[in-house]
């Protein structure tokens, strides 16, 4: 068939049918992934002590320092609140076969876009707050519609360009930043701080960027199993063939899905510009779209599953620096605590050799193997 | 219909090239030389891509691998003091990363998209992790000249002066061409990325075939590594192979996954970097550093909007081979 | 016929999830001999054949070849034993020429070059041998599909088989062709090979077997000869029950036009022309079949029919309403139902439940969603019923689709297609590797259909079915309908003759080398 294209992503647990269940069984879902975080852990541990540190005090340090006062537990809902959306961009696009590993670039555009959008305007507080919010969805969206359109129309393999776009995302705003956006008589490059009334509020501890992005989430787990742009979404991720015969547009919906995709990766950047930053750095959030491919495997593409997902990764994040600072454990210990748990977690080990599923069964029907 | 196009885009780039040597010989030899170094990575690169590819299976952890195998080269010669050690240490790392990768794509049957990212992330985290700053090497590579043909002009000096790695840049290309046309290996690999059922019932083992090919592919991965850190850049940084294995995968599909066809796409992506350069150092153009950076990217995405429509990519790429 | 014994097959058992494929099989092949192995859909035919070729191994049991016990890990061993298997579905590559298809896996070398100019002249030499006519340099992908079966049969030659198995070799040849083949084989039976010959169709058993063993769920269920046996008796043990060899149907009494196509044209997925100033017309009330072996634009028709496929037409009109250039959505809005060929890959998504599968193309219509929420009690409902009117067996509603047989998959995408009461319903291939239970069930669907009013398009291999179910018959050779035949009994060998091209207007066409 003419559409078919490069290969689809096929994790083999997309299922969007809640009744059914995923392919592992309840337990199994939920035991794989945290079976697959403590044995990163552990693994982690032995890098840990072999630079010279008891594992057990580091990670005492790690999660005391997260955790462990209210100054902790902010600084870890501020780091999880751009993961839970560049998480979401990946589940969104993974739902339609598509492999956004552009979240970084979308984020990054979204974020100048609503300092931009922050600094350049006096607005009423709402009108505002809706306008740069709104604005850098708008930025995350064109950016990742690029490597839509390109994959929808042109066949174009989304993972290369959104790769591309990832580079040239950085330098662009490093030319905005230094140039056009810059915060006047400033030696280094960044835009100048927004107005009050494009910054998103903390209550207690609890910043509102946080909170949206939970609502988002919530939001994102309606709307793929109970609305018919969900269905779309899911159907042409299952078997595009099936789709274009039930008469679903495949081409629309890619575009449009990567567009959403971007917008999500996009409320990330500017959440984070509005409620944390309060301008635009340029490298202040590298990795944030990277850590969203993690998240949204460990949560086996259920947008929900993205929260908890999120705020391991979040904690992790915010840890590694106390680690450093008391410890001399380099904070890119988390980086491979992290590709150690994405590993177990896509990778059947876990599941093939602490909970034997499908040993048996393959070994029966596979003829020779 | 592509090829003539491509032949008539290479033609007019050579005359160019030649008009360009008369009016100044200097600059022309000097963006060359530039442009060719700037492919040799990429050419390599490609080549792994290419070989995967061939067998069935996208290689996106091309990125990992050099990374990887740009790392254990740089280590591996600054600690042992020698270029040699570091070079095996670079392809070896490359076999042991391919290796892991095929475990995954091939033997586990995993999406082979998210075992390349695995790949891509795992060596960002392993080499961020274990970096050291404050490491050189013992020497710089040297610089191998071809009696006679380095006299050449024009060529002589671009291509006939070069370090042992490009020379191997282009044995590598040649090689795979008649390895993938004319031999039993070639015939073999084709069949299974093309129809791995076809292959498994005329007796080919497809699983093992896919598993060595990606394998030696990780070789080859850890030769470009080892170029970047030991001969480009005599140096490595944390990330510093900047997206180079997703622009050879761009590059493969340019060259309608042939190694020739790869190469020249290669040198054409040098090619522009090279003369963009040279414009904005002699200062003909104001151009922002930072659009300069951009354009391999741009390059990338341009290229594959033309391209990607007309060239057919093996037909069983990106499927795990199950029977039926 | 010889009496050596080359192979031996007992007590072999195959186990699948959920289906035992196999079970206590046992056969004997003598040199020389054909053996048939007859039986229908799902029976376990090709598996059997699958364990003997090494494709599979088997839970119990034993192979025996010329003697020797085996326990095969794979193809390469049984080729090097002899056994050489021409597959259902062909296993060609379609961008190697036919020498490098042929020589693949046992490539003649120099080092390790491949010398293909021997391997042109071996190939060339082996196909002049045994009558079969193909040009070895030319792509598999640029031949119609009874010369592509010639290259697998020469494939297994090239490697010397002397147990040679042709999993349903008939399916996609004409009549003639069919002959043909037939003939060849007895060539090698006469020349001492032995030949294991699958098919389900009764008549090409009796002309030419031996021997017939006829499975049934996975199981011989008796052996016998043709000179024991006749059509009905072995349709009956094929079935476990008697059968109605012909479909019952009143006469049809069409009314007015429902699809009318003039000059409609479309290329294939490389770019080919693939049907061409096809004129077309189909009334409520009638079955209009389209007869014709696989590969001459019948999947392309059916795909610019509904929307699918771009095509151009001087007129392309569904119940009066303008259609040229419509999308598949837009078509179905016209009351279009579409059973589409392979169920699999284009009619269901298996991962989804039945009900979900139920409203794959009508979920977003008002009677089961409001304002983008999807209504799920009307979807579930409407797969109960479904499920019942239709019988499909099935635990639940819930199930996914991808864990139900052949037959049941069918009937939910009949059921799906039907009970939006289409006034156009095309069905390609319906009956494709579905059992005779089923068979008979959806062909008195379709008719059903046709009584209450729709136009159905019958696009179908099995020559059979649209001889049994078609008030109108079209023959499409090449990309054009060649020829229409009205009335209740039209000539087999007459259809035969136009599906191998046989019309004098365009009989001798350029496109086949
Ligand atoms: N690879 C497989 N996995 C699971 N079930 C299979 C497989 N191959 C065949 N089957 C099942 O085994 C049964 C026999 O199939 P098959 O041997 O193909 O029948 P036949 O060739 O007689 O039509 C069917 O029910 C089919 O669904
Ligand atoms: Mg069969």
């Amino acid at each position: 068939m003419s559409s078919d294209g490069p290969a689809q992503t096929d994790l083999g647990f997309t299922d969007p049918n809640p009744t059914l269940g995923p392919k592992y069984g309840p337990v199994k879902a939920i035991a794989i992934p945290i079976v697959s975080v403590l044995l990163a852990f552990a693994v982690g541990g032995i890098l840990i002590y072999f630079q010279g540190v008891n594992p057990f005090t580091a990670y005492r340090v790690l999660f005391e320092s997260a955790l462990g006062d209210s100054d902790g537990l902010l600084r870890v809902m501020q780091k999880s609140t751009p993961l839970i959306f560049t998480g979401l961009a990946v589940v969104v696009g993974l739902r339609v076969g598509l492999f956004n590993i552009g979240a970084q670039g979308q984020l990054t555009v979204a974020a100048i876009g609503a300092a931009w959008a922050g600094y350049h305007f006096d607005l009423p507080t709402v009108v505002h707050l809706t306008f740069a919010l709104g604005f850098g969805m708008l930025c995350g969206a064109a950016w990742a519609s690029i490597a839509g359109v390109l994959r929808a129309y042109r066949n174009v393999s989304e993972v290369i360009t959104t790769i591309m776009l990832n580079s040239i995302a950085i330098a662009l705003v490093d030319y905005l930043a230094s140039r056009t956006f810059k915060e006047p008589d400033q030696p280094i490059s960044r835009t100048p701080l927004i107005s009050d009334s494009a910054a998103l509020a903390t209550f207690g501890v609890i910043p509102s960027g946080f909170v949206i992005a939970l609502i988002v989430s919530l939001f994102f787990g309606w709307f793929l199993i109970r609305t018919t742009e969900g269905f779309r979404f899911n159907t042409v991720g299952l078997n595009p063939n099936a789709a274009r015969y039930a008469g679903i547009s495949v081409k629309r919906t890619i575009v449009l899905a990567m567009a959403v995709s971007g917008a999500l990766a996009g409320m990330g950047g500017a959440v984070e510009t509005m409620g944390v930053v309060g301008r635009f750095e340029p490298a202040f959030n590298a990795g944030l779209g990277f850590d969203g491919i993690t998240i949204a495997l460990l949560a086996r593409a259920n947008p929900i599953a993205t929260i908890p997902a999120a705020i391991l990764v979040g904690i992790l994040r915010t840890g590694a620096n106390s680690l450093q600072f008391e410890t001399g454990i380099e904070p890119e210990v988390v980086d491979v605590i992290l590709a150690l748990t994405l590993l177990f977690v896509a990778a059947p080990i876990v599941s093939r050799y602490i909970f034997r599923i499908n040993a048996k069964r393959k070994s029966k029907s596979k003829g020779r193997s | 219909m592509r090829a003539r196009w491509a032949w008539t885009l290479t033609v007019i780039i050579l005359v160019g090239i030649m008009f360009s040597y008369t009016q100044d010989e200097l600059r022309t030899t000097s963006v060359l030389s530039f442009s060719l170094r700037y492919a040799i990575p990429l050419i390599i690169a490609a080549m792994v891509g290419l070989v995967c590819e061939r067998s069935g299976v996208i290689n996106i952890g091309i990125e990992g691998q050099l990374l990887m195998s740009a790392f254990a080269g740089f280590f591996g010669a600054a600690a042992t003091g020698s270029l040699i050690i570091g070079t095996l240490f670079g392809i070896g790392t490359g076999l042991i990363m391919g290796a892991v990768f095929a475990t995954g794509a091939v033997a586990w049957k995993m999406d082979q998209i998210i075992s390349g990212t695995i790949i891509n992330i795992i060596a960002t985290g392993l080499t961020s992790f274990f970096y050291a700053q404050g490491q050189v090497l013992p020497a710089s590579t040297p610089v191998v000249a071809i009696p006679y043909l380095k006299d050449l002009p024009l060529v002589g000096p671009v291509l006939f002066n070069n370090g042992l790695f490009t020379y191997a840049a282009i044995i590598i290309v040649i090689f795979l061409q008649i390895m993938l046309f004319l031999t039993i290996w070639g015939l073999r690999t084709r069949a299974v990325g093309e129809n791995p059922s076809a292959a498994d019932t005329s007796g080919i083992n497809v699983q093992r075939t896919r598993f060595i090919n990606v394998t030696l592919a990780g070789g080859l991965a850890g030769v470009a590594g080892a170029y970047l850190s030991l001969e480009a850049a005599g140096t490595f940084e944390r990330g510093f192979t900047a997206g180079r294995g997703f622009t050879a995968l761009a590059i493969m599909i340019f060259g309608a996954w042939n190694p020739v066809g790869a190469f020249a796409a290669a040198l054409f992506f040098g090619l522009t970097q090279g003369v963009a350069s040279q414009l904005q150092a002699d200062e003909v153009v104001d151009i922002p550093p930072q659009f300069i950076n951009m354009l391999p990217y741009v390059l990338t995405i341009v290229l594959l909007a033309v391209v990607a429509g007309r060239v057919r990519p093996p037909a069983a790429v990106g499927k795990p081979y199950e029977k039926d | 016929m010889d009496d050596e014994l080359v192979l031996e097959v007992t007590g072999l058992t195959k186990r699948f999830p959920g289906v035992i494929a196999n079970e206590d099989v046992s056969l004997t092949v003598h040199k020389g001999e054909i053996v048939a192995l007859l039986g229908e859909n799902g029976a376990g035919k090709s598996t059997l054949v699958k364990m003997i070729y090494g494709l599979y191994r088997p839970d119990e049991g034993e192979i025996r070849i010329k003697g020797e016990s085996v326990r095969l890990n794979g193809p390469r061993e049984a080729i090097r034993r002899g056994v050489g298997m021409v597959h259902q579905h062909f296993q060609l590559v379609p961008v190697f020429t036919v020498a490098e298809n042929v020589i693949l896996g046992d490539e003649p070398r120099k080092l390790s070059f491949i010398e293909r100019r021997k391997a042109v002249k071996e190939v060339t030499a082996l196909a002049a041998k045994h009558g079969m006519a193909v040009d070895p340099k030319a792509l598999v992908r640029d031949l119609p599909v009874g010369a592509q079966q010639r290259v697998e049969i020469l494939k297994a030659l090239y490697r010397q088989a002397d147990i040679l198995i042709m999993d349903e070799p008939t399916a996609v040849l004409t009549p003639q062709e069919t002959d043909e083949l037939l003939k060849v084989m007895k060539g090698f039976a006469a020349s001492g090979v032995a030949v294991i010959f699958i098919t389900h169709k009764l008549r090409e058993v009796l002309a030419i077997a031996d021997k017939i063993e006829v499975l049934r769920g996975g199981k011989v269920v008796g052996t016998t000869t043709p000179s024991e046996t006749d059509q009905g008796k072995l349709a009956q043990m094929m079935v476990g029950r008697s059968v109605l060899l012909s479909v019952d149907k009143s006469v049809a009494s069409p009314k007015e036009i429902v699809l009318d196509v003039v000059g409609l044209s479309s290329d294939n997925d490389i770019g080919l022309p693939a049907i061409r100033n096809v004129d077309l017309r189909v009334r409520s009330g009638e079955i209009v079949g389209i007869a014709g072996v696989e590969g001459n634009g019948q999947r392309e028709l059916v795909e610019a029919l509904t929307g699918i496929r771009k095509s151009t037409a001087t007129k392309f009109t569904i119940n009066d309403e303008n259609a040229i250039g419509a999308s598949p959505h837009k078509i179905h809005g016209m009351h279009v139902g579409h059973v589409p060929e392979d169920r699999e890959k284009d009619g269901l998504v298996g991962q989804y439940s039945i009900a979900n599968n139920m409203v794959l193309n009508r979920f977003d219509e008002p009677e089961f969603s409001r304002r983008g929420i999807r209504n799920m009690d009307a979807v579930n409902s409407l797969a109960t019923k479904l499920v019942k009117d239709f019988d499909v067996r099935t635990p639940s509603i819930k199930t996914p689709a991808n864990s139900l047989s052949g037959g049941n998959k069918q009937k939910v995408v009949i059921a799906r297609e039907l009970s939006a009461n289409p006034s156009l319903l095309v069905a390609s291939q319906p009956t494709r590797g579905v059992d005779v239970g089923s068979i008979e069930f959806i062909h008195s669907q379709i008719i059903s259909a046709r009584d209450s009013g729709a136009a159905v398009l019958l696009v179908s291999a099995e020559l059979d079915e649209v001889l049994g179910l078609s008030d109108r018959i079209l023959v499409m050779y090449d990309g054009q309908i060649v020829a229409e035949l009205e009335g209740a009994n039209p000539d087999r060998a007459e259809i035969g003759r136009l599906m191998a091209g046989g019309h004098a207007v365009v009989a001798e066409d350029s496109s086949h080398g």
